[in-house]
């Protein structure tokens, strides 16, 4: 096991991996930027060392400063979180290089996986399931054109080195598809400075099903269960649920995206933590979109279901050990909601709400769980991502986490800011939820009828 | 309305000043707005305010007991007008010669422009020399020689 980690990530997963590595004895380092002073992950690691200014781009995306830390806390391994540098084939290599280990898959596997173009290629070779699509990336327009009318439209236009839902627009007609081309791919430059795009053919209201998927350098590969995440709002996930309402009501397709994902992870040389995240239409076909070869937000719903621990488990397998016997022979049981508080006025059109926390009540009890790195008095800053806490509910069904969930986010008080809780309490409480029935586009919907 | 106002030091964690939160003060000016009262007053652990609507109110009263912690601001706000801090732009192991048998950069005492090398920052291998990119004289060091240094750590007070 290793001795000391460094922790290249802020907020509530710096402080979920700095917990993991307290409980496995190993020492933490956090790295933050000046913004994050007051940060809880920088009070509660080991030690901790500054890298930079606020910006993201002169902090936590500054690979050499964030290697020069390790080097001078002479840590073993690094754990790069969500986001950030988490998928960055670069920063695994200069890891690798540094004879530090990346916790995650190998540079070359998520070099393969990150490209989501040749992600798609790899999943057919698997005789995995992809939608309808250009074969590599589209240059011009006027392919564009040609690939579109042979796939049918609406068509998706999606960035190749993209990620996050940045990067895609959707196009409903010959007439746009010109503008939404040159759009795709400013956008994709901005984001990911890579302005490569492909066209895939796109599922109208679909459900967002993922695959969470474990595999160790023993050779033991498993898939604990999948994510529904279809409520999302510009393609940012608000509450994910395990198991999907849709998997319940089709064993038979459950299944087969089990062995899918399984096959799949074990033929690429996967190795720690992934998800694979696929789009299920309305016949029960389901299509294979992309792989994440890192840890998700959303892990805690599969850990509750399961009774694990992920960012463990990652550790472990990191540091060569085989994975847990609980992971090996997990049988899910229970039902979990997350919801991602987001820093954000839902009756303002979403505006970040940056600001001095003046108090903070997070809901207790029986089934609850709150992954947060704010405390009272927090001043949550405007430099990043707004998510602020994650509230993650079990119950016994999915009718008890519902009424869990409904009695938890009325318990929430946070003062001082505004918060995306009063939006997802009334989700919860819609007829649509409640019946599982809701996809891709419900989210939007919702909104619009509020209006 | 005249209040004192003791310079708050950022790494005083421990023992926050409990009085002087001038946001206090200025939802009690709200108060007497709203109520449209003349005067106000309020007295509580460490200090007091006494505030009065149109004239200039008895100024608030600095506690007596932390009287040498009021002398310190006024020295720092001194040496504060006239001195600098070099800090680390980046994150490493900082050295103060360009090798084990080299005389340091600079000793206190010594003046610097712009231009000057203070140091040399080892970061993933790479020597990386550090510019003053400010111009006075090295008053002090504050970091030893082949220690770690994150980002913004002081390196050097100049004046």
């Amino acid at each position: 096991m290793f001795k000391k980690v460094l922790v290249a990530n802020r907020g509530e997963i710096a402080l979920r991996i700095i917990r993991a590595c307290r409980e496995l004895g190993v020492q933490s380092v956090a790295v933050y930027s000046e913004a994050d002073v007051d940060s809880m992950h920088v009070q509660l690691a080991d030690d901790a060392i500054c890298i930079g200014p606020a910006p993201s781009r002169e902090s936590y995306l500054k690979a050499d400063r964030i290697i020069s830390a390790a080097e001078i806390a002479n840590v073993e391994a690094i754990h790069p979180g969500y986001g950030f540098l988490s998928e960055n084939a670069q920063f695994a290599e200069i890891c690798e290089s540094c004879k530090i280990k990346f916790i995650g898959p190998s540079a070359e596997v998520i070099t393969r996986m990150g490209d989501k173009n040749e992600a798609r290629a790899t999943a057919t070779k698997y005789k995995v399931p992809i939608t309808p699509g250009s074969e590599g990336t589209v240059a011009t327009v006027k392919e564009a054109r040609k690939i579109a009318a042979e796939i049918g439209y609406p068509v998706m236009i999606k960035a190749s080195a993209g990620g996050g839902g940045k990067g895609m627009r959707p196009c409903f007609n010959e007439a746009n598809l010109e503008t939404s081309f040159h759009n795709a791919r400013t956008e994709a430059d901005r984001n990911f400075g890579n302005d490569a795009v492909y066209i895939e053919k796109l599922i109208l209201n679909p459900h967002h099903i993922e695959f969470q998927v474990v595999a160790d350098s023993h050779g033991n590969v498993v898939q604990l269960g999948e994510r529904d995440c279809s409520l999302q709002r510009r393609n940012q996930k608000i509450i994910e649920e395990a198991p999907s309402p849709l998997l319940n009501a089709n064993k038979r397709l459950r299944k087969r995206m089990a062995e899918a994902s399984v096959k799949l992870t074990k033929e690429i040389g996967y190795e720690n933590c992934g998800t694979i995240e696929y789009l299920v239409d309305e016949s029960g076909n389901f299509y294979f979109m992309e792989m994440n070869t890192r840890i998700q937000v959303e892990h805690p719903i599969t850990e509750e279901n399961h009774g694990c621990d992920l960012i463990k488990e990652q550790i472990r397998i990191a540091a060569g050990e085989k994975l847990s016997e609980h992971v090996l022979n997990s049988t899910p049981r229970h039902h979990s909601i997350e919801c991602r508080i987001n820093a954000e006025d839902p009756y303002n059109n979403f505006t970040p709400s940056p600001g001095k926390i003046d108090f903070w009540f997070q809901p207790g009890g029986r089934g609850i769980r709150v992954d947060t790195h704010v405390y009272s008095g927090y001043e949550v800053p405007p430099h990043y991502d707004s998510m602020i806490a994650k509230l993650i509910v079990s119950g016994a069904t999915r009718e008890i986490a519902i009424s869990r969930t409904q009695r938890a986010l009325n318990e929430f008080l946070i003062k001082g800011i505004k918060t995306t809780i009063p939006f997802q309490d009334a989700i919860i409480k819609s007829s649509d939820f409640r019946s599982g029935d809701y996809n891709i586009g419900w989210v939007e919907a919702f909104l619009n009828d509020l209006k | 309305m005249a209040v004192t106002r003791r310079n708050h030091k950022p790494d005083e964690d421990e023992n926050p000043d409990p009085g002087l939160d001038i946001s206090k003060i200025k939802d009690c000016i709200k108060l007497m707005d709203e109520h449209e009262l003349t005067g106000f007053e309020l007295e509580q652990q460490g200090f007091k305010v006494k505030l009065k609507r149109g004239g200039v109110a008895a100024p608030a009263l600095p506690p007596a007991a932390p009287a040498d912690t009021a002398q310190e601001p006024a020295a720092e706000a001194i040496t504060a007008e006239t001195t600098e801090e070099i800090t680390a732009p980046m994150v490493g192991t900082f050295y103060k010669a360009s090798s084990p048998d080299s005389d340091a950069f600079v000793k206190v005492g010594d003046a610097v422009d712009e231009d000057t090398t203070v140091c040399i920052i080892e970061a993933m291998k790479v020597m990386n020399e550090i510019k003053a990119e400010k111009s006075g004289v090295i008053q002090r060091i504050l970091i030893d020689d082949a220690s770690s240094v994150q980002f913004g750590q002081g390196l050097f007070i100049i004046a």
